[in-house]
């Protein structure tokens, strides 16, 4: 098997001390939370770092609580994330990408933090190291060229994490806490259009905290494109939230996951909805506005010009399901299962 | 001297080593450990074509805890499973041929520190131009990937003439010609290939492999490491899956053989699964033509099948996958005369070899598409179709093929009924859709892979004073129950519970020989040497019990664990005691049976692969959903009828049947071995485009769908109480079948798989543009075909031999079977 590096492992008992160890540490230091993408990356030495900071002993992470919305503490399981009635019934965006992420012995361990950190991953760069190095690397790890676009100055890594999408279109915000003090950013602000440097976060700070809004009036649904019912990334989806007053919208985030290397927010699409309601034709009209927005490059699973094609597709179906419509038979079809939550 | 009644066959029972696979007992190649281990990782090469300049270990040699790196230079004897391809070494000698071929194997204290040293091992290569498709293969000369045989880059080509074509073609009313390609795909068994080798106290060593076919990597191993194969002993691990992945000779198999010797320390290896897309040997990507020209009413009075096989960077199983792509076209439906050419290639790509289906999937996928589209044309139900010309039992084919049973007719009729086919096919609405197709499968090759004349299966029996019985067998539990159909057989014939038996196989030490895992061969050949062994064990007995007893032989009764009479059934002895007054008796007991299988009628150089002592047959009706507007494919219901001849343990049956048919689906709609050239101006990489099991996308237990599976018995005489091979059969007609429904559901043909959204969208594309709807290759490269050897068919009055080949009957073909 694939053996991981050799490497320092440090269990902090507190927020507290892991941002001092991680601020002690530099650039060598990495937090684990689950370990399901480190870990891995970790065998191909994609990352090596010198340091591991493990959170799980770390109780304040794995809190929630509600006072005018929802707070979810970073370390929770996708799994308790969805075994949580408040996030099935009240952000039903963040169930049902919490819910197909992965499989669900990989969601017993992956965490909401996590899955928000998630590397971006590409086809040249989630490879062992024998692999990378037959193609003499790539720019995101020990190379220089990007090889989904050898012009390209940047890394084009796709961002894959299912629930960013899923937050950004509930107007989610995260808190980071570092050793000299924490921040509050909304979840769209948490990313950049950048493969490597894909997060703003600052290296020496911790993402601790899931900030919701209250739900009353909003409605909200996340759709995954992947190849299989199980296990795979997402190669496209689509997170849209509205709030209505009767059958208008009075605001609107639609999120494109996976076409970039990070999270898009569809603002035209977005706004064009607003005053409006959801009629086949404001639905198709949208669904352009957004397919408009997408530029999958060929770095994942499935050829790139199909999954721009389908882009409005997807759209249309996470539009047609907020506006009320009972989508449980497409979702079978696209999903390959039903979406329950883990008992 | 037994019951009308089966104890033991056709009863659905858990299988012997059931218990301890499902709870995780089981000992697999990896789980062992021995004191003093160390661990082996192979260097591999990152360059697709490269010469070897030079290999320096002296730095890896110096990192701690390194104790050995062999080179090529340390193993330089070639071997190959095939007599005619000894193309492989342990460790590339002078060049390397595909990304992940093996340069130096590296031994240290674990497996990490291994792996370390990998990076220390100085190696300087001389890239070469490489060749990733086929066409490129045909169309450069230079440089060769191997210089041993034919030109260029051609591996091997065969052209087989059965009979007068143009007369053939000449009595159609129609003739068909159409073009198929059929993706590459790796096996994906669960477990990934791993070996331990240790030398014993005497010197001799021991490989404990994850291998199907310990005998003839004894034999590699003997010709490799050039020490005698009494002094090496293969010992095949229960198999965490097989598929055809673990039939041929590794390079980690021989590498750790040799690394124990040297070192005197037991030495372990275990594949990563990147690794075991290197070692790969799966499906051949093979582009078809097929010509087929057929009376209005159906029948085919001849066929013209030419395949283009990518053969990856070394021979393996190759030239005997190019005959099968072309062998059993015959067997599934009357084809009265004729014509193969096959041709494999050579390219910068893990070597291809045998998956369940050996060579036969692909050109059944495009006959059983061309049968859809002939039934179209003709007007005629496809099910009716493939009724009017299924083979005939007890005939000879066009080209030589014995058949002998064939429930075809029945699997059809069978699985038209369950499907509710005449009330779907045609009829459901537009975006659902129904497709039949059918296969045929040999149980079992009807030569072994190096030519002698000596039985393909052997049975020990040894019997014991505690009325257990140990069976010894050179057979291979792959997952596939051999192990229980062994004891199964035994316990049947000497009427005692399967438990009573141990099954003692796959130990070149212990076992005798059984050529292994493969060609569906172990339930036949293996079975009538066990029922062999176990009737000579009876024969022995009984001639003692009836004296005790009193009676004549031909009242004994072995059941229950009794022998006794059958006319008197209280009076007699528990099993127990008829050994120990066996034994009393006659010394010690024991008993052998062996298996060889009838000859073949194919007397023409080439007619060694393809026959088999019996044929199983396969129908199957799959359902699909499309959604027009992304392409989307579902796949809801697989209906398969399966004549197994006679089921020994229906629970096994069916795991087989719903086995093919997931592994099917797979290659249906997704898997494919597909590679990755970068933009030649900036690197000459030529990589697998994703060695990992994540993105190698192969169905889950979500994208299954529901079997339902319809065992056919049509005893063959051939068969250990008539039983064919169910193992590789049934995943023939799956992927046909769900072309052939995507058509019936929205009328656009996809001729290739896997059937992916992106072409299903393709097509309706193109079928909205008002052309034909239709995904695949359009045309088939010029080969540099040798002339034909023609053998008059039997409806010609051939004798089964070529008639500008007069020598040939006497002549052995070179290549015979797997």
């Amino acid at each position: 098997m694939m053996r991981l590096p050799r490497f320092e492992y440090r269990a902090p008992r507190s927020v507290q001390e892991a941002a001092t160890m991680l601020a002690e540490e530099g650039p060598s230091g990495m937090l684990l939370a689950g370990g399901t993408d480190l870990l891995p990356n970790m065998k191909r030495r994609q990352q090596v770092p010198r340091t591991v900071i493990g959170l799980r002993g770390v109780p304040e992470l794995r809190a929630s609580s509600n006072g005018s919305g929802l707070r979810l503490g970073a370390g929770l399981t996708l799994n308790e994330l969805c075994r949580d009635p408040r996030v099935e019934k009240l952000y039903p965006a963040l169930f049902q990408a919490a819910v197909q992420v992965a499989t669900g012995q990989l969601r017993n361990m992956a965490t909401l933090g996590g899955n928000l950190c998630l590397d971006t991953r590409c086809n040249y760069y989630d490879q062992n190291y024998e692999w990378r190095k037959a193609i003499d690397f790539c720019m995101k790890k020990d190379g220089e060229t990007c090889w989904v676009a050898p012009s390209s100055s940047k890394c084009l890594a796709v961002s894959s994490t299912d629930v960013a999408p899923a937050l950004m279109a509930l107007g989610g915000i995260v808190r980071l806490v570092a050793a000299d003090g924490e921040r509050e950013v909304a979840v769209k602000d948490l990313y950049q259009n950048d493969g490597i440097h894909y997060l703003t976060r600052r290296r020496e700070e911790i993402l601790t905290d899931v900030l919701l809004e209250p739900s009353a009036g909003w409605r909200s649904t996340y759709w995954k494109l992947r190849r299989r019912g199980s296990f795979d990334f997402p190669v496209l989806s689509v997170a849209a939230a509205a709030h209505f007053d009767g059958d208008e919208v009075t605001e609107a985030r639609v999120v494109l996951g996976a076409v970039a290397s990070q999270p898009l927010a569809c603002d035209e699409a977005s706004a064009f909805l607003v005053g409006k309601q959801l009629t086949d034709d404001v639905i198709q009209e949208a669904a352009g506005l957004a397919s408009k927005v997408g530029r999958p490059m060929d770095n994942t699973d499935f050829l790139l010009h199909w999954r721009k094609r389908v882009i409005g597709e997807f759209t249309r179906y996470a539009l047609r399901e907020l506006r009320g419509e009972d989508m449980t038979e497409d979702r079978v079809r696209i999903a390959r299962h039903q979406l329950a939550a883990v008992p | 001297m037994k019951g009308s009644e089966f104890q033991v066959v056709g009863h659905p029972r858990r299988r012997v080593d059931g218990r301890a696979k499902v709870t995780g007992k089981t000992v697999y190649a990896d789980d062992i450990v021995m004191p003093r281990m160390v661990w082996m990782k192979l260097l591999r090469s990152p360059h697709p074509h490269a010469k070897i300049l030079s290999i320096d270990p002296s730095r890896a040699l110096a990192h701690p805890g390194v104790m050995l790196v062999l080179t090529g230079k340390d193993l330089t004897i070639p071997y190959g499973i095939l007599p005619v391809s000894q193309d492989e070494h342990p460790l590339c000698q002078d060049k390397v041929r595909y990304v992940g071929d093996p340069v130096a194997a590296i031994v240290a204290r674990d497996e990490l520190t291994a792996f370390e040293a990998m990076d220390l091992v100085d190696v300087k290569y001389e890239p070469l131009r490489t060749f990733a498709e086929p066409e490129e293969s045909l169309q450069h000369d230079e440089p060769r990937i191997h210089d041993y045989c034919g030109q260029g880059n051609i591996h091997k080509l065969i052209n087989l003439q059965f009979g007068d074509m143009d007369k053939g073609f000449g009595e159609a009313d129609e003739i068909f010609e159409d073009r198929f390609f059929y993706q590459g795909n790796n096996h994906l068994a669960l477990e990934q290939h791993a070996s331990v080798a240790a030398v014993d106290l005497d010197g001799k060593v021991t490989l404990w492999s994850s291998t199907q076919t310990p005998h003839y990597v004894h034999r590699a191993l003997a010709k490799a490491l050039e020490i005698p194969a009494a002094h090496i002993r293969v010992i095949a691990t229960s198999n965490g899956g097989g598929f055809g992945a673990k039939s041929d000779i590794f390079h980690h198999e021989v590498c750790a053989a040799k690394a124990a010797l040297v070192l005197g320390r037991p030495v372990k290896v275990c594949m990563t699964r990147e690794e075991v897309f290197y070692c790969h040997r799966g499906r051949h990507p093979v582009l078809m033509e097929i010509k087929t020209g057929v009376k209005k009413t159906g029948e085919i009075t001849a066929m013209h099948l030419k395949t283009l096989v990518d053969g990856g960077g070394y021979g393996s199983y190759g030239v005997a996958s190019t005959f099968y792509t072309g062998a059993l076209q015959t067997v599934t439906y009357d084809v009265p005369r004729y014509h193969f050419q096959g041709c494999r290639v050579f390219t910068n790509k893990p070597p291809c070899g045998p998956k369940r289906g050996h060579g036969t999937p692909q050109p059944r996928f495009g006959q059983e598409i061309q049968l859809d589209k002939i039934a179209e044309r003709l007007e005629m139900d496809p099910a009716d179709l493939r009724l009017k010309i299924v083979a005939k039992p007890n005939t000879v084919t066009a080209n030589y093929m014995r058949i002998g049973t064939i429930g075809l007719a029945e699997c059809i009729r069978r699985v038209v009924d369950v499907s509710d086919w005449k009330k779907r096919f045609r009829k459901l609405p537009r975006g659902r859709g129904v497709g039949i197709a059918c296969a045929s499968y040999l149980s079992g090759a009807g030569l072994p892979i190096y030519w002698n004349k000596m039985p393909h299966s052997g049975v020990q029996l040894k019997l014991d004073r505690s009325g257990g019985v140990t069976a010894f067998c050179g057979c291979t539990e792959i997952g596939q129950g051999s192990d229980d159909v062994l004891v199964g057989l035994v316990a049947e014939v000497l009427g005692i519970e399967p438990f009573d038996i141990r099954a003692v196989t796959a130990d070149t030490d212990l076992t005798p020989v059984d050529l292994g895992s493969y060609s569906s061969r172990v339930t036949l050949m293996m079975g009538n040497a066990a029922i062999q062994a176990a009737e000579n064990a009876r024969d022995q007995i009984a001639g003692v019990i009836a004296k005790h007893l009193e009676i004549p032989r031909n009242r004994l009764v072995f059941a229950d664990r009794r022998v006794f009479d059958a006319e008197n059934p209280e009076h007699g002895v528990s099993f127990q005691e008829a050994v120990c007054l066996s034994e009393a008796k006659l010394g010690t007991i024991g008993a052998v049976g062996s298996y060889t299988p009838p000859p073949s009628p194919a007397r023409y150089k080439g007619g060694g692969v393809g026959p088999s002592p019996a044929y199983s047959y396969s129908a199957a009706v799959a359902e699909v959903e499309i959604d027009e507007e992304t392409g989307w494919i579902s796949v809801p219901k697989i209906w398969m009828a399966h004549d197994v001849g006679r089921s020994l343990n229906p629970t096994l049956v069916r795991g087989q049947v719903e086995g093919s048919v997931y592994m099917g689906l797979g290659e249906a709609l997704m898997e494919e071995q597909t590679f990755r050239r970068l933009p030649s101006r900036l690197s000459n990489a030529l990589v697998h485009k994703f060695p990992s099991i994540l993105e190698y996308k192969s169905p889950t237990t979500h994208d299954m769908c529901d079997v339902v599976t319809e065992i056919i018995e049509d005893p063959d005489p051939n068969g250990p109480f008539g039983a064919k091979e169910v193992g590789q059969g049934p995943l023939l007609p799956i992927m046909p079948a769900v072309c052939n429904a995507v058509f019936d559901a929205v009328g656009v043909r996809i001729d290739e798989v896997p059937v992916t959204p992106e072409k299903v969208l393709k097509a309706l594309d193109l079928q909205r543009r008002g052309k034909e709807g239709r995904y695949g290759p359009e045309k088939f490269p010029d080969v540099p075909w040798p002339n034909p050897s023609v053998i008059p068919p039997p409806i010609e009055g051939g004798d089964g031999s070529a008639i500008d080949q007069p020598d040939s009957a006497k002549k052995k073909a070179k290549v015979n079977q797997p």
